[in-house]
């Protein structure tokens, strides 16, 4: 049966019809919201690509429910920060060029936020520990590892 | 066997590369008697410089780019080559890349030439719109030509600043109307020549600078949309079905299993299926409740375990020897000792970040296509040639993707998009599964390498033979130009039209007798296979340089050289022998004979260092790996990596250095973590538990990368030239630190355990 859900996303409350409430919380936020930055990489929780924060948290949205959510504030990338006012990490990871295609860019800045928060001033050890469950097929993963400490020293 | 087979053709494929770019303009004029119409759209022609780049009446440059940058800088590096040459801010520059409309096709990311080719081509190009300007200046100043400077885009009379006419008032939004003589070739070799001098490098101001990519902000900020973002009005969500075992085909599928997911739709053609659905979720949900009726498959394959006894026993179906100096029968009868060894590489997937994704729009008056493949105007003769339409009326609208690294899935799900597009009416979006794409995205390869020399009396090494024998790179071609040579035109009825195509590296070692070549055996199945071939990003490096390099570190320890000190000895090219010395240099390299006999045999931790070198166009670059191997566990952590590199001319050194930081990362997954594994029916490594690619655990965390200032040689290309040499440098620091041999990829800790076990 259709079900109503409002969902909280970046500041922003939307209300969407689900059918069928194990719809993975990355269909809704791609298919429903349009919502571009969380991306399918597995959908088995396994790579990262597909990571948003749920009340600070970073989370695979492809392997959580939706009907799962409830009140919970989702963010994504977009939501992290923006030109006029970016998060220091966005600042940083462009300072590195981390990058190059991207795709796999929310694991790792949702995963690198996340770390900031709890953590301001990690050391390089504890940085590379909390990427230790995220793929890049580019090889960014030590640029990465900069860009976070570069954002940790400017903090 | 040994038979000299060097004909004209071979000569030429082996060498086209380095033929085609010192070929004098009168050469090119002779051969360019094709249509210089693009076949993609015959507005463009190749022979007119407004094909190139346009200058609007803001003065904004528009570059014209034929084929993609696959977020390893090439917007930013070939926008600074034009601005260059053109005499304009960089921030005036915007590449248009890989539109099928707006470009002429240029070719792939083939190569890393995106500089070394294309971009040069485009110097030239903006070299002659400036002679133009200046030229068309001097006429409305009144003043001799050379009494102008450019800056910015401003003509100015040198004398009197004062008195300037700017680009875009002499040309903003107007065509150029000048023909530039064009080489008679399209995709990769597509090149230009003009009458017009380049700039000396000691003028450069905007090449050798550094400025940062402005699509990587794009991607921070989550405003970078992808293929796979394109919503269009009344599009369709789909997903392929694909057989649990290879070569099965669809008897019968059963509506009624997914009647309950609403708007779902089974579209079934020949041997092609795929579900759709209004909602991307319910398309999943219909991938998964479909019930199907296989037809029965034995394919029988040959398992990733045994595949390399399959190579070695299996019907040569092309031998062909690259490169051939002296008699190597009659060095080796004179060798006091010769010495031989076999390395075998895996197969591996192209196992990108995405799967293949792409939006396809077919109406009765053209197709249009939204995808993120390396070869976008070939995508476009594919669909073209698949739904039998002309081939101006599909325009492939590239956009920036997953990193594809060669010929990866997305150019088959581009395909598959456009025939169901074609079919339902709507516009489609595929979206192929995780499982999907390394399990049926073209491969690279699998080979073995055999390698022998000779040594004489003195010790000197007087014969050399390296055979490397696979399967063919091309069981389906390096672009999805024809219907053959996609999945769903192979499913559609499409006949498949392998090749056999091999390469091995060019290296300048100098042997009295020397004989360098190749064996390619047949495909393991020949239709719609899991395991077909084609281009994974460097095709010829890893497999070949793990053989080729590794048995030069045997050769130097039967010699009692030092490693760096028997690359010095036997290659001939100086800028092949700077970047081994320098390496070495670089790296603090201990001078001795392999394995070091100064260890503490008793210690569970070894540690060593080992080089590799290669040359691939005109890039040389040299590679030293410093290894600790953990013998109780058989882990092998690379601690350091150092790189020496030299492309000639250096676009934008920090966006070099990060591309060649990046590669080596990458090339260490392809030496110690990845196998593509798979059973007698179907490829078994479906997700990333079992096909491992790099974590971070893994990752070497020192890389230093020293570049080779050489601004007076042409650029040639960094993309994918330094990974390659990442398994022979760990497997011989793995020799300098244990003794033992690797001769197999991955370097796994079971296998290295096991290796040093012996």
């Amino acid at each position: 049966m259709a079900q109503k859900m409002t969902l909280n996303v970046n500041g922003h409350r939307q209300t969407i019809t689900v059918d069928d409430p194990d719809m993975p919380l990355l269909y809704a936020l791609r298919d429903d919201l349009g919502f571009n930055n969380p991306r399918f990489g597995c959908g088995l929780g396994q790579c990262g690509a597909c990571t948003v924060h749920v009340d600070g948290v970073p989370t695979r949205s492809c392997s959580l429910p939706v009907s799962a959510i409830g009140k919970a504030k989702i963010t994504t990338l977009h939501g992290l920060g923006h030109r006029q006012k970016p998060h220091p990490l966005q600042t940083a990871w462009i300072e590195e060029q981390v990058n190059q295609c991207g795709y796999c860019i929310n694991g790792w800045m949702m995963e690198g936020a996340a770390l900031l928060k709890r953590n301001p001033k990690p050391t390089e050890a504890q940085v590379r520990e909390a990427f230790a469950d995220l793929i890049c097929r580019c090889g960014s993963h030590n640029a990465a590892v900069r860009a976070v400490l570069r954002a940790a020293k400017q903090a | 066997m040994g038979t000299l087979d060097l004909s004209r053709r071979t000569f030429l494929s082996a060498t086209g590369a380095f033929v085609v770019g010192l070929a004098s303009p009168d050469v090119w004029a002779q051969a360019a008697k094709p249509s210089p119409l693009s076949p993609n759209n015959p507005n463009l022609s190749a022979d007119q410089l407004d094909a190139y780049l346009s200058i609007d009446k803001n003065g904004k440059v528009d570059v014209f780019y034929g084929a993609i940058d696959g977020g390893q800088g090439l917007e930013t590096a070939i926008a600074q080559m034009v601005a260059e040459e053109l005499d304009v801010p960089l921030s005036s520059v915007r590449m248009i890349m890989g539109d099928t409309r707006r470009t002429l096709n240029m070719g792939g990311a083939s190569g890393a030439q995106g500089v070394s080719r294309r971009g040069t081509s485009l110097m030239k190009a903006a070299a002659l719109a400036r002679k133009i300007l200046v030229e068309e200046a001097a006429k409305k100043l009144r003043v001799a030509p050379a009494d102008l400077v450019v800056h910015a885009g401003i003509i100015s009379v040198r004398n009197n600043p004062a008195k300037q006419i700017t680009y875009s008032q002499i040309i903003g939004g107007k065509s150029f109307q000048t023909n530039v003589r064009w080489n008679g070739q399209w995709g990769n070799p597509h090149d230009i020549a003009t009458d017009v001098p380049l700039k000396n490098y000691k003028d450069y101001k905007i090449i050798g600078q550094s400025p940062k990519r402005p699509e990587l902000a794009k991607k921070v900020f989550g405003e970078q949309d992808f293929p796979g973002d394109v919503r269009l009005p009344g599009m369709l969500h789909a997903r392929m079905v694909r057989p649990a075992v290879a070569g099965a085909v669809p008897v019968s599928v059963d509506e009624q299993s997914i009647r309950h997911i609403a708007g779902a739709k089974i579209v079934h053609i020949k041997d092609f299926l795929a579900v759709v659905a209004p909602k991307e979720w319910d398309a999943v949900r219909a991938l998964r409740a479909l019930k199907v009726t296989w037809s029965q498959s034995e394919p029988n394959f040959p398992t990733h375990q045994e595949v390399h006894a399959h190579i070695r026993k299996a019907k040569v179906t092309q031998r062909t020897i690259e490169r051939e100096n002296g008699k190597l029968e009659e060095g080796l009868a004179k060798a006091a000792r010769v010495i031989s060894g076999e390395y075998e590489y895996p197969t591996h997937s192209h196992a990108s970040m995405g799967p293949g994704c792409a939006v396809a729009d077919v109406r009765a008056d053209g197709a249009t296509i939204y995808t993120s493949t390396q070869k976008p105007h070939y995508a476009a003769d594919g669909i073209a040639d698949l739904l039998n339409i002309p081939r101006d009326s599909v325009h492939v609208i590239w956009m920036f993707g997953t990193g594809s690294y060669g010929r990866n899935d997305q150019g088959d799900a581009t395909a598959d998009a456009a025939v169901l597009s074609k079919t339902l009416g709507k516009p489609v979006r595929v979206q192929w599964m995780r499982e999907e794409s390394l399990g049926w995205d073209p491969k690279g390869t699998a080979s073995v390498n055999f390698c022998q020399a000779g040594i004489d009396e003195k010790g000197d090494v007087i014969a050399y033979e390296l055979i490397s024998r696979g399967f063919s790179r091309e069981n389906v071609a390096t672009n999805e130009g024809r219907a053959s040579a996609t999945l769903a035109g192979q499913l559609l009825g499409a006949k498949p039209e392998p090749k056999n195509t091999f390469n091995i590296p060019f290296a300048s070692y100098t042997f009295a007798h020397n004989r360098v070549g190749w064996e390619t055996v047949g495909p393991l199945m020949d239709r719609a296979s899991p395991l077909r071939s084609t281009h994974l990003r460097d095709p010829y490096g890893p497999p070949i340089l793990f053989g080729s390099e590794c048995f030069m570190d045997e050769i130097a320890s039967a010699v009692n050289l030092d490693p760096v000190d028997f690359r010095l000895r036997y290659l001939t090219h100086p800028r092949d022998k700077e970047a081994v010395r320098i390496a070495a240099e670089k790296a603090g390299w201990q001078k001795r004979v392999s394995p070091r006999k100064d260890l503490d045999t008793s210690s569970d931790i070894v540690e060593g260092r080992g080089i590799a070198y290669r040359r691939h166009f005109d890039t040389f670059i040299a590679l030293v790996a410093e290894v600790r191997v953990h013998r109780k566990t058989g882990l092998v952590e690379p601690t350091h990596l150092v790189c020496a590199h030299d492309i000639g001319l250096i676009i934008n050194p920090e966006t070099l250095r990060h591309v060649i930081e990046r590669q080596l990362v990458y090339g260490t997954g392809r030496t110690t973590v990845e196998e593509l594994t798979w059973d007698r029916h179907m490829v078994t490594s479906l997700d990333w538990n079992s096909y491992p690619v790099l974590h971070m655990q893994h990752v070497p965390p020192r890389i230093t990368i020293h570049l080779i200032e050489r601004p007076e040689a042409e650029p040639s290309g960094a993309a994918e030239m330094a990974l390659g040499l990442v398994p022979a440098a760990m497997g011989n620091a793995v020799f300098d630190a244990t003794g033992v041999r690797l001769r197999k990829i991955p370097f796994t800790p079971e296998y290295v355990k096991a290796s040093l076990a012996v």
